[in-house]
């Protein structure tokens, strides 16, 4: 056994140091990616800012330290003092800004999540089972998939009521069917796979192969596609706050709702529709650029 | 070799896979093929690509989809039809009693699942092997089909691994519960040359060291060469010729195994000297019941070819399916 051991020996050559599986791989590549870096910038920023709200907001979100200042047509822009300005209320838009992030990120993590849970949960059905049990899912997935998103998610956050938990089921609600397809798709083609034959040849059983061969090769794209969820919910929750569907308290901030609520004085404060924009377009698209990163850093095909 | 008292291990009979399409006419990929493999012995299948040589294996170890495909016949094993056992209990043999290496080595292994894992599967799956005692089995495993540093090489990923060691990790998974038939699928098709020998090379001292019956299947004649006991040659889904290696690579009876013996080349020809492959292409067949299907490539083709199949007989130690086989050395004219 001599020429393998040579073979052997060589290959280990070959290796990438500490190379490990292909999910390490790519984390490997995407830590070297500038537009990933950018992305994981803004994240971390959005995420600090939720986090730290109470320590770096200059005033709480409810303070109202301009009160005597505002008039209908005098909204005080941007300030050393203020540095967003001041709000119609007379409040800091900064603070509310940075307390926004707060919801934002809740309901775009929570509504992730449950939808992710929710697609898999159904996916994993379809895949697993096929014949009948697939045909009864997809059907109810089309279906799902044939309302326009926003139109289902306003009319369920309408129906549950107004709280920012029916804005999270909302949300999560238009997310499962986009789940269940992408991990339905990805076992069906994983189940034709060599490996997948390989190891029923050795009667490994219907379950073990469904857990330990089609799953952990059917998620990078679950991955990839949770990330970019993480954009669209954010994008989705201000617009069904920005429709009046959000938290039942207007005091709390949320950023869909101050872009709703300066409609009335966005010629003498435009300001107040430029900094919630821009901190939705921020957050989203930090979670977009590494979603789509991730997603190159993952196929095979820009591999090597 | 051939224990012939304890009788055939695996007999297959009569074995017919038909694939059904809707609204298509239905493809026979294997029609009528029997063979016998004893204990310690060596069966090669040949032919060419689409002969239905690989979908006979999948059949045999009932692993064709079962829409779709309608597999007749008989696989007899241990006095038991496979054909007609329950699922599970199938199941249960397959990798126990019967398992099977692929062709590729590169996509036969799961890309994300460490190779210990994959192969200490098969211990908990046959052996209620868990934990330590299964990860020492794996080790010795890959050990015994020359993996050096199994240690290492079970934490490893299967892109970590070159393609005879992924080669040799599949073989040691198939081997894994010592089956007692084993059915290599063009085991080296995807491999160097040199990494070939080397897996033929354990494929014979694992066989002669657990008297399993190997089932070979090929296109490659010097692997049947160095390897099988008996082999037999498939075209368009049928058997054409069947005999002793040492008969067969002698005297070729069907024009079909005489074109594949000519077409290799060879070192001890003039240089220069034309390759001679087969005329024509797979493609050009006729379907058996209009005749030998190997007719419209065939050198000695006559009228009595075509209009009716050719039988399967047995002419001299040897099955031959041919109305007008090559000359024997005795009939050669003068």
């Amino acid at each position: 056994m001599s020429l393998s051991q040579v073979e052997a020996a060589t290959e280990s050559d070959q290796l990438e140091p500490g190379g490990a599986n292909l999910r390490r791989a790519a984390w490997r590549r995407l830590r070297r990616d500038p537009v990933a870096l950018v992305g994981f910038a803004l994240i971390a920023m959005f995420v600090l800012v939720a986090i730290l709200a109470p320590l770096i907001a200059p005033y709480g979100p409810r303070d109202q330290p301009g009160a005597g200042l505002i008039t209908p047509t005098t909204i005080p822009g941007p300030s050393a003092e203020h540095w967003f300005g001041l709000d119609e209320q007379g409040r800091d838009e900064l603070s509310r800004i940075i307390y926004g992030a707060r919801q934002s990120l809740l309901v775009g993590v929570v509504a992730m999540l449950l939808g992710m849970a929710g697609g898999l949960v159904l996916g994993m059905l379809a895949g697993a089972f096929g014949r009948w049990v697939d045909t009864v899912v997809m059907r109810i997935v089309d279906v799902m998939l044939s309302i326009p998103g926003l139109l289902m998610a306003i009319a369920i956050a309408a129906v549950l009521g107004q709280s920012l938990t029916s804005v999270m089921i909302a949300i999560a609600v238009i997310n499962v069917p986009i789940f269940a397809r992408l991990l339905r798709g990805q076992m069906l083609s994983q189940r034709e796979s060599d490996y997948v034959l390989a190891a029923r040849s050795l009667g490994v059983r219907h379950r073990s192969i469904v857990l330990s061969h089609v799953l952990p090769n059917s998620m990078s794209p679950v991955i990839v596609q949770a990330t970019l969820t993480l954009a669209t919910a954010i994008i989705e929750a201000a617009a069904l706050s920005f429709l009046g569907l959000g938290g039942a308290d207007p005091s709390v901030p949320e950023w869909g709702r101050m872009l709703a609520s300066t409609q009335l004085y966005l010629a003498s404060a435009p300001h107040l529709a430029l900094f919630p924009g821009l901190a939705i377009v921020i957050a989203a698209l930090g979670f977009t650029l590494v979603g789509e990163r991730l997603r190159e850093a993952l196929d095979p095909k820009y591999r090597r | 070799m051939t224990n012939s008292a304890t009788g055939p291990l695996l007999d297959v009979r009569d074995l017919t896979v038909t694939f059904t399409r809707r609204g298509g006419p239905d493809t026979r990929a294997v029609d009528g093929v029997s063979f016998q493999v004893s204990p310690g012995q060596t069966l090669g299948l040949v032919g060419e690509s689409g002969s239905g040589k690989s979908v006979t294996s999948l059949a045999v170890m009932g692993l064709l989809p079962r829409r779709s495909v309608s597999v007749e016949g008989h696989v007899y094993f241990d006095g038991d039809d496979l054909l007609t056992l329950p699922r599970d209990r199938m199941r249960d043999i397959r990798g126990r009693d019967m398992a099977m290496v692929f062709q590729d080595p590169m996509t036969s292994l799961n890309p994300v699942v460490p190779i210990g894992v994959q192969v200490t599967e098969v211990f908990e799956r046959h052996q209620d092997m868990t934990g330590e005692a299964a990860r020492k089995a794996a080790a010795e495993l890959l050990d015994r089909v020359g993996i050096p540093d199994p240690g290492r090489r079970l934490k490893e990923y299967p892109h970590q691994l070159s393609g005879g060691m992924r080669q040799r990790a599949l073989i040691a998974m198939a081997l894994a519960c010592r089956p007692r038939v084993l059915i290599a699928d063009e085991p080296t098709t995807a491999l160097d040359v040199t990494i070939q020998a080397q897996i033929l090379e354990l494929l014979k001292d694992l066989v002669q060291d657990t008297g399993a019956a190997l089932i070979m299947i090929t296109h490659d004649l010097g692997v049947v060469a160095g390897l099988c006991d008996t082999v037999h040659v498939m075209y368009a889904g049928r058997v054409v010729e069947s005999a002793g290696r040492r008969e067969l690579f002698a005297e070729p009876r069907h024009p079909y195994t005489g074109g594949l013996l000519a077409s290799v080349p060879r070192l001890d020809a003039p240089r220069g000297a034309p390759l001679q492959p087969i005329p024509g292409s797979p493609t050009d067949v006729l379907s058996w019941p209009d005749g030998c299907a190997f007719a419209p490539r065939c050198p000695n083709r006559i009228d009595a070819c075509t209009g009716a199949p050719p039988p399967l007989e047995a002419i001299g130690g040897r099955t031959l399916r041919c109305v007008n086989p090559l000359p024997t050395a005795e009939e050669v004219p003068a």
